[in-house]
């Protein structure tokens, strides 16, 4: 919109929800990439502000924007803006009329919002504001029941509900585009999903960072930390063709105890492809195997688009690899299939290492990698990230977990194919020995806690 | 387990040198309708070792008319796209085993999901 001096294009106004604050701004990132455009924010952008200006995109990137986006409410073609509700009808008298028309003639019908962040108006004091606005050159009918066009005046009234100011900071007027996909978040409720377990993400999560990895239709997703399956999900939900691995051969085949409250075993149709085909998306489902991540199974080529995981971090599932006691001899025997051949404890900055390592040679080049690192707050520092040189950090977004836990959203992409001594790298980087300290996440994690009884502890000092 | 995903393991057993293509020994195969997406096959198959799907197709008896080689400019063809679509993930081995073609060792498949898991002596 015209508010800026010779900016011939429109801009667009995003309405975010006002949670996960660190997630959004990389979604929107990320799904602007998917578009081939960059983040032009408005002047004075405020990332902790639920109002975004958006510069240089077009109603197309938008409405493919809104398809995908969880953190964003609406979107909106901005026709004004103004600090006071006067300097709101000056911009918007200076909206080129031109644009204002299609949506105005005398046939057609429409509507005006009132909406009032951290704020609430009795329904007289919106009526005034939208009386407030007859010098617009409307000509249609109003229609409140289903308009054509609906339009929204938005007051900003800040973030502090503390401290609430008599007026807006911030006054919008502008034409509604499109919603996002928080519905999804009801829909895909891990409470109604057929199959779940102690960690299976939760539905907002998992759909954002399938946008943060750029998801896209007819691309291969693989998780090697498949578990229950909510994050194939997530981006089979977004048209990606889905496989995964689980050293957990009972999880995988969808056997053993239930993780629901009522329920003692699972049922017969709790599996990740049932999963799958409860949202209708068993198409997609091409494989889960039982397997160690930190084993090359695959074959040695970029074959897969994205790579989005949440590795286990110790606490609610073991850490586990494949390998031999120091100790022991195996038992002797035929091996039931189930037998779960695992004992060494893998450490968790192995993990990271190992999973970057896998990233760097089966993404594809321009393909993201996606996961959680749990993090022991007290000593938390940026150098701990774990890094490779074939892949560029994108972002680093916090949850707070506890007063001293938390887990963060990493996502990384490959920039480069690897060379021959790639993999060794991190044993020379110095953020392999910081990040060392987070082998002791479990005993970090469990200090903090109460002791609750000395069950609680046996676990902990079982592996649990 | 789809052909796709046949199309991309390896054996790993210690020691080996040449763990791929694995060998399928199947007991029980399925083959199930899924909706056809000419975009994805046409992204997979400079991915896959072609050869290897041919032969995998050819032990369980589904290769059908698969050609032994790519066709030139198969992006358009939704014919031959259509043969590999099927071949990439309709035809399913349920029961069986994935063989290393060096050390005849054998990775058991059971309901469609194949074991990958070496044992602690193996590793």
């Amino acid at each position: 919109m015209a508010i800026i001096a010779g900016r011939p294009c429109l801009q667009y106004l995003l309405h975010l929800a006002h949670g996960s604050l660190d997630f959004r701004l990389p979604e929107i990132k990320a799904l602007l990439a998917i578009r081939g455009k960059p983040f032009n924010p408005g002047d004075n952008f405020k990332e902790k502000s639920p109002f975004w200006c958006l510069n240089d995109v077009s109603e197309e990137d938008i409405c493919r924007i809104m398809e995908r986006s969880v953190c964003a409410k609406s979107a909106f073609e901005l026709w004004g803006y103004g600090k006071t509700h006067s300097e709101l009808k000056t911009s918007l008298l200076r909206y080129p009329s031109e644009n204002m028309a299609p949506f105005m003639h005398k046939d057609s019908t429409y509507k005006i919002n009132v909406y009032t962040f951290n704020k609430t108006l009795k329904i007289a004091e919106r009526i005034k504001r939208i009386d407030a606005l007859e010098y617009l050159p409307f000509e249609g009918v109003v229609n409140l029941n289903s308009p054509q066009h609906v339009f929204s005046l938005i007051e900003d009234y800040g973030t502090n509900p503390n401290n609430i100011p008599e007026h807006p900071d911030n006054i919008y007027f502008g034409r509604w585009i499109a919603d996002g996909q928080r519905e999804l978040i009801r829909s895909h409720s891990v409470k109604n999903r057929h199959f779940i377990g102690n960690t299976s993400m939760e539905a907002g999560l998992s759909f954002i960072m399938a946008n943060h990895a750029k998801v896209e239709e007819h691309d291969l997703v693989f998780d090697p930390f498949v578990g229950t399956g909510s994050l194939l999900v997530a981006c089979s939900h977004f048209g990606a063709y889905v496989c995964g691995s689980d050293i957990d051969y009972n999880t995988i085949h969808g056997k053993g105890r239930s993780s629901r409250k009522n329920q003692k075993w699972r049922g017969p149709d709790e599996n990740i492809r049932a999963n799958l085909r409860q949202y209708g998306t068993e198409s997609l489902y091409v494989d889960v195997m039982v397997s160690d991540a930190s084993k090359p199974v695959w074959r040695e080529a970029a074959l897969f688009d994205a790579i989005i995981t949440d590795p286990p971090y110790g606490i609610r599932e073991s850490t586990r690899r494949t390998g031999s006691h120091k100790d022991g001899k195996p038992p002797d025997g035929i091996y039931a299939e189930s037998h779960v051949p695992v004992s060494q404890s893998y450490h968790l900055s192995d993990i990271f290492n190992d999973l970057l390592n896998f990233s760097a040679h089966h993404l594809v080049l321009g393909g993201r990698l996606v996961y959680w690192l749990p993090v022991y707050r007290p000593e938390y520092c940026e150098e701990m990230i774990p890094l490779h040189p074939c892949l560029q950090l994108i972002s680093n977004c916090e949850q707070t977990l506890s007063s001293h836990t938390s887990r963060r959203l990493i996502t990384m992409e490959k920039i480069k194919e690897p060379e021959e001594l790639d993999s060794l790298v991190h044993l020379s980087d110095p953020r392999f020995s910081p990040y060392q300290g987070h082998n002791a996440f479990r005993e970090k994690y469990f200090s903090g806690v109460n002791k609750r009884s000395g069950k609680e502890d046996n676990k902990a000092v079982n592996g649990e | 387990m789809k052909l796709l995903t046949h199309n991309m393991l390896t054996s790993h057993v210690k020691g080996i040198t040449k763990g791929y293509p694995l060998l399928i020994k199947a007991t029980e195969v399925k083959v199930n309708e899924v909706a056809f997406n000419p975009q994805f096959v046409s992204r997979m198959i400079p991915k896959l070792e072609w050869h290897a799907l041919v032969q995998a197709a050819d032990e369980l008896g589904h290769r059908q008319d698969l050609p032994g080689d790519l066709v030139p400019n198969y992006e358009e063809n939704e014919e031959f796209l259509k043969k590999v679509h099927r071949v990439l993930l309709e035809v399913e081995v349920i029961e069986g085993c994935l063989q290393c073609p060096e050390s005849g060792r054998e990775f058991p498949i059971s309901r469609g999901i194949p074991n990958m898991l070496l044992n602690e002596d193996e590793v």
